[in-house]
């Protein structure tokens, strides 16, 4: 096997504090991105320059000589972090993030930064500054990130560039944040295995914010064991967040190879279009008119797969999920309108010079931001203006109780529940970006976990007809993640998705 | 106006910066007066990813406060966002406390010319503080001081319970006692650690319906709330009276000028768009702690003044003075342990010693004689070793030394002639040199004595004790 293509057990394996092959390891990533990054543009910031030269240089610990490559929403010290942004350009942050800290002090080295939506508002990477149409500097040829089995297809997002870096094996893992799919979504679109994890789970110190309540940090990774691996290195509790849990960190591979046998597989009706299984109630559809035919087959394919391994297949309900984007356009752009306040040219970043304070502002903020990034802001404003709180904020909030305890129900039932992670596979380029509401429902089986603030884990689960991977996502109880890794890794145990590469 | 058809409406909002060792949100110090933006982090900075943590002495002393206040502290509090563009907020939001206070529902007691009266307090919250922008020196443009940012402040908002802005200002005055008692506050004005703004209107007497308010920002002193007060409610009822109508507006007092002048109008006033601050969850403030943090609670100025009156037999009004400032207060105690008399040490230090401090700028904070010299004196003129005017002089001379006042007199020879056969002879020279004054006074007219007594003190420098020059004279003259 080349060396580019290296999951972090082998990598792992491979290097074994041998400064030889810690190099090889590197040659072989640095060469692979320079071969085929110029067709997926996952990074937006490599430079061979800065990668570390010696073993030496880097702490002991479980990711010894690992590259981890970053969505660009993730503070690196000396390091610009943009978030795809015209508005961050030339930001240099003063300090690294906590994710990035605990990767450090385990021995791994940060190799690139990974494209994605602008401040991590999209789904197909589009909004990113770095796609030649939104660039300030109008760079026409430039192109966001690229679904590395297909060019001509998104990657999703906002994640994408640490998806198909992954994907494309110009990376051994990455790091996203997910905020209503941002990493499964991708994830499954680009055939890798992508987790958000429990809210709270993960430090978000030194994640740009966009919406605080929903926003968690998670690993990309070619299987489910190297995901449990990564994990296991950047949960725990940090005295910098204060929404970051107390909750003691499980051993993830301790459990990992337990089986499925008797594990209650929860499959809710609402996520589907047609029923599930012969033996299911006749009388009605289900009546989730987007969901795309072969992405439906693949998850009944699934399904057949965890019922064979000795799996309880349980049928459950998620009434509230019908509200659910429209509960989260709201609290997330009421959050990210906050959020993104802080960027007005005073201090870092973009300055458009004017006469006075006003319009500085007003230049700023309109050549800095793209247009998916003032839509949310305009409708964050809105929903928390003075007569509008009510009706919108407020209610809400309560609604996204009534999806909390939907979960809370669901979990008396099942142990996992089971569903798509994207209604379809990956959509050409082009084909969504002026069409918001048919993006935003890209994110449509996805948003509930962020909502309910539970963990959930997209898996390779095969093709569709045109040879675009599909993912299904794996929901679990409140930090039950070591349960999620122990059910994916048995799926993809007993078949060999998760095997097969793209061409590129 | 206190007279006439109107009757005015007032309410402070007051800031108080705490004097907790380190920022709100951060680790960074809490100090005044150092180098431009020397105590920042990313958090204070409000740098891209950065997250506030609520530093647990800010909590603590907001309990205090409640407490302090009479205040119901809250079972559980949250924060708020709320969201406005300045640069000198490096967010665009300041994480305050919108609906869910550390506490509300309190009081404070007053006394306006000798009445007592209580002044209803809505809620005390918590906040953050904001940087500073510096203009001066800088063409086309300013600078930001981040030192600021992130001090931990409590909002205290009042009930619209004064009528007049003598109570305004005894209002402030007793909530910077307690504060100062509490010790979480330097409540300097000066340096801003205590800022206050007024809400004002009027109304017809009788009248139940608030009138439309003015809000009144830059006040910089007590007296400058009381005037600006005063400014306003005059303003307000020259408006009403000639037909206009009061329009609800922020205005800023001009010190010098003595007015107010409108700043922004309610058209102009923000949304703030307040929502919880997703980066802190809710806290839980147990009883337990509310227990523990009431168990040592100081002695707050009413509790004392009250003591004072109880223990050492002290005017309710003496006591008052006294029990303003704690240190005063603490000088007063140390004074009396030191073995003075606690009324004559009420009378020196509420009357002669604050008098002499006014004229000489000084404050109870930069006062270098010590109880134990302040003891002396009053021992020494208590025995009769120099008179209480003598006394005085004395006090003067202690500003500049630290010498006890026994010495200051025995160096100056200022020791009171009590020596009857000297007192007598100086008297003997005196009603030589003034028979017709002694004339006089075997005429009738007493007051003469006066003029001898005046004249026997000046020959023996102010040292004869009144007492046997009196005495002495009256008895020559009489003889």
């Amino acid at each position: 096997m080349e060396l580019f293509k290296y999951g972090i057990k082998q990598a792992r394996e491979f290097i074994q504090a041998n400064n030889e092959h810690f190099l090889a390891l590197q040659r072989a990533l640095v060469e692979r991105a320079g071969t085929v990054d110029k067709k997926v543009n996952a990074y937006v910031s490599f430079s061979s320059s800065k990668l570390p030269t010696s073993l030496n240089q880097l702490s002991g610990g479980p990711l010894h000589g690992v590259p981890v490559s970053l969505k660009d929403n993730m503070c690196t010290d000396g390091w610009e972090t943009t978030c795809a942004s015209n508005i961050l350009q030339g930001f240099i942050p003063p300090y690294d993030a906590t994710v990035i800290s605990k990767l450090k002090d385990a021995g791994a080295y940060i190799f690139a930064k990974c494209d994605m939506d602008e401040f991590a508002f999209g789904s197909s990477c589009e909004t990113s500054c770095y796609n030649g149409r939104n660039n300030r500097k109008k760079k026409a040829n430039a192109s966001a990130t690229r679904n590395p089995w297909n060019v001509d297809y998104i990657p999703g997002g906002s994640s994408g560039g640490s998806a198909a870096c992954v994907a494309a094996d110009e990376a051994v893992c990455s790091l996203g944040s997910d905020t209503g799919g941002s990493i499964r979504q991708p994830a499954a679109l680009c055939g890798v295995v992508g987790l958000k994890p429990t809210y709270g789970r993960v430090s978000r110190y030194g994640l740009v914010a966009f919406g605080s309540s929903l926003d968690q940090i998670g690993p990309f990774t070619k299987t489910v064991y190297d995901n449990a691996l990564l994990l296991q290195v950047i949960a725990g509790h940090d005295p910098k967040d204060s929404t970051s849990a107390h909750e003691p960190v499980d051993d993830y591979l301790a459990t990992i190879n337990k089986g499925v046998k008797d594990l209650r597989i929860g499959i809710p009706k609402e996520y589907f279009r047609f029923k599930i299984r012969e033996d299911m109630p006749e009388k009605e559809l289900m009546g989730n008119e987007g969901l795309d035919y072969d992405v439906e087959l693949r998850i009944r394919e699934a399904i057949k797969v965890y019922q064979n391994l000795g799996a309880k297949i349980v049928d459950i309900s998620l009434p509230h999920t019908k509200y659910a984007v429209a509960v989260y356009y709201i609290i997330g752009t009421a959050e990210a309108s906050s959020n993104l306040a802080r960027f007005d040219g005073v201090q870092y970043g973009l300055r458009v010079y004017a006469d006075n304070l006003r319009e500085m502002y007003f230049k700023t903020r309109d050549e800095g931001f793209g247009d998916e990034a003032k839509r949310r802001i305009l409708l964050g404003t809105f929903v928390l203006s003075s007569g509008y709180y009510d009706a919108y904020y407020k209610k809400a909030q309560k609604v996204r109780t009534l999806i909390k305890q939907d979960f809370d129900n669901a979990f008396q039932q099942c142990d996992v529940i089971l569903t798509p992670t994207s209604p379809t596979p990956a959509f050409k380029i082009g084909e969504k970006l002026d069409d918001p509401i048919s993006m935003y429902l890209s994110d449509i089986f996805t948003i509930s976990a962020n909502l309910a603030g539970i963990p959930a884990l997209s898996v390779p689960c095969g093709f569709s007809k045109n040879g675009l991977p599909i993912g299904m996502q794996l929901m679990g109880k409140y930090f039950s993640e070591a349960t999620l890794f122990q059910a994916a890794h048995t799926f993809e145990s007993a078949t060999d998705h998760h095997t097969k590469r793209p061409a590129l | 106006m206190s007279t006439g058809k109107y009757e005015a409406v007032i309410g402070l909002e007051v800031h108080v910066q705490l004097n907790t060792q380190s920022k709100i949100f951060c680790s960074c110090r809490n100090r005044f007066g150092d180098r431009p933006n020397a105590n920042t982090c990313p958090v204070c900075l409000g740098l891209p990813g950065s997250l506030p943590v609520l530093n647990r002495k800010v909590l603590e002393s907001a309990i205090k406060v409640g407490l302090a206040l009479n205040c119901h502290v809250a079972e559980r509090m949250k924060f708020d966002r709320k969201n406005y563009f300045y640069p000198d907020l490096p967010k665009a939001y300041q994480i305050s406390q919108f609906d869910m206070p550390v506490s509300a529902k309190g009081y404070v007691d007053i006394m306006v010319n000798g009445e007592p009266k209580k002044i209803g307090i809505t809620r005390a919250h918590v906040e953050e503080d904001a940087g500073k922008l510096l203009h001066e020196g800088i063409k086309d443009g300013s600078n930001v001081d981040y030192n600021r940012t992130g001090t931990p402040l409590i909002e205290i908002v009042s009930e619209p319970d004064m009528r007049m802005p003598e109570e305004a200002y005894e209002y402030l005055t007793a909530l910077k006692a307690i504060l100062q008692y509490l010790e979480v506050s330097d409540c300097n004005m000066e340096e801003g650690s205590l800022r206050c703004d007024a809400n004002v209107s009027i109304r017809p007497r009788g009248q139940k319906e608030f009138g439309v308010k003015a809000e009144i920002k830059n006040l910089n002193s007590f007296k400058a709330v009381a005037r600006a007060i005063q400014y306003e409610i005059d303003r307000q009822t020259d408006s009403i009276e000639e037909g206009d109508t009061v329009v609800q507006e922020t205005r800023l007092w001009n010190d010098a000028k003595g007015v107010t002048t409108s700043m922004r109008s309610k058209e102009e006033a923000h949304d703030y768009r307040y929502f919880p601050e997703p980066d802190l969850v809710p806290f839980v403030i147990s009883r337990e702690i509310v227990s523990k943090i009431k168990a040592t609670m100081p002695e707050l100025p009413r509790e004392r003044q009250q003591r004072f009156v109880d223990t050492y037999g002290i005017t309710v009004l003496d006591a008052a003075v006294l029990t303003q400032e704690k240190r005063l207060a603490d000088f007063y105690e140390e004074t009396v342990a030191c073995g003075s008399d606690p009324k004559a040490a009420s009378n020196w230090i509420a009357n002669e010693l604050l008098g002499q401090m006014k004229q000489r700028d000084l404050t109870i904070a930069t006062l270098t004689i010590t109880p134990k010299a302040m003891a002396n004196l009053i021992q020494i003129i208590n025995k009769g070793l120099i008179s209480g005017k003598i006394g005085k002089d004395v006090l003067g001379e202690m500003f500049s030394t630290d010498k006890l006042p026994e010495e200051i007199v025995k160096a100056k020879g200022l020791l009171q002639i009590s020596d009857e056969g000297a007192i007598a002879r100086v008297i003997d020279e005196v009603i030589a040199a003034h028979q017709k004054s002694v004339d006089d006074y075997r005429a009738g007219k007493k007051n003469a004595l006066g003029f001898l007594v005046g004249q026997v003190m000046q020959k023996t420098k102010g040292k004869a004790n009144p007492a046997l020059v009196n005495k002495i004279l009256t008895t020559k003259l009489e003889a």
